[in-house]
């Protein structure tokens, strides 16, 4: 008894001082927790995945997607979005070196190549609505745009919080707060791009394939 | 324990050990071959060379080929050592995906085969 009593406080100290010692620093926590975040949020799209994968064929008579779909304009936001993915890499590299100018460059690129993806979905879903083809046409409708439109809501999100980041940038520098919300950031934007091929995979190309 | 061993052996997603320089010819080779697998799925989508019903499946492969692509080049997770926590949360996150949409299709096509009327039960309600 006494020597357990004796060895106990002994034991708890090498403990502490050990999970101190193999403590994370905070950037590597934090972007693990967004990690786990951003896992579950694929979860969620794979059960809209599903739900359209299901869906595809109830078409209650009305238009397909071999009608609906246009080639060249999935095309071209593909491009957007996996060129806005790469120069969000670049600013990664500029904010880990410090080049503020850079930063922003590569920033106003992303930004604009995402808000151009953003356009041309918008247009692609007001032409759909005032061809007939909106949500409450067919079950398999109301799949498409809840799971395309889920997407570009994402995508909507991550524009404003690149607004955001760049006046924090602005306002207070590269300090270490402000680096951990430009990684999470970062992730969060080839996350999308990620989801972004499984959809023109799935919705787009299957949907018009022969 | 050391501190030293602690950092090595914990890495945040999206970091890379490469050198900054280095870094940027990875985001570039992920550049080049996401933007090939991509031209590859669109011509497989358009082209009458390849058998149809094969084309889903050579989408949802070269689909997976590009998912891997941006995980390994955009968001550099690899696996090693000071990956193993961001390796092992994302294969849970594969099994679950995985799981929901092969099981949702699996379950949902054997409900509409067993759910479609046949032909006696037709002519049955027909009878009535």
């Amino acid at each position: 008894m006494n020597a357990a009593v004796a060895a106990l406080p002994m034991r708890h100290d090498e403990l502490i001082s050990a999970l101190d010692a193999r403590q994370a620093p905070k950037r590597t926590v934090v972007a693990f927790g967004f990690w786990v975040f951003l896992l579950s949020d694929i979860v969620m799209f794979s059960a809209l995945f599903a739900a359209y994968a299901v869906l595809v064929h109830a078409t209650a008579g009305g238009p397909t997607g071999a009608h609906l779909f246009d080639q060249r304009n999935v095309a071209i936001e593909t491009a957007c979005l996996l060129l806005s993915s790469y120069t969000c890499g670049l600013m990664t590299l500029s904010i880990g070196s410090r080049r503020r100018g850079a930063t922003y460059l590569f920033a106003a690129v992303t930004f604009v190549l995402g808000a151009a993806f953003l356009a041309l979905e918008i247009s692609e879903f007001a032409s759909m609505v005032a061809h007939g083809a909106a949500p409450q046409r067919s079950a398999f409708l109301s799949a498409f745009f809840a799971l395309v439109g889920c997407h570009g809501l994402h995508v909507t999100a991550g524009l404003l919080w690149l607004v955001v980041m760049m006046a924090q940038v602005q306002i207070r520098g590269f300090v270490p707060s402000v680096e951990r919300r430009l990684l999470c950031f970062s992730l969060f934007w080839h996350a999308l791009d990620i989801i972004w091929v499984g959809l023109f995979s799935v919705v787009y190309l299957m949907g018009v394939a022969p | 324990m050391s501190a030293t061993t602690a950092t090595t052996y914990d890495r945040a997603p999206g970091d890379s050990k490469a050198h900054p320089r280095s870094e940027a010819f990875v985001y570039a080779i992920g550049l080049l071959l996401a933007i090939v697998l991509t031209a590859t799925s669109f011509w497989v989508a358009n082209t009458s060379a390849l058998w149809g019903p094969g084309v889903p499946l050579g989408l949802a492969v070269l689909a997976i080929a590009q998912m891997g692509v941006h995980v390994v080049f955009f968001l550099h997770i690899t696996t090693g050592p000071d990956n193993t926590n961001n390796v092992l949360a994302l294969a849970f996150g594969v099994l679950i995906v995985a799981l929901v949409i092969a099981g949702s299709l699996w379950i949902m096509t054997n409900l509409n085969s067993n759910m479609m009327p046949s032909m006696d039960m037709m002519n049955l309600h027909g009878q009535r």
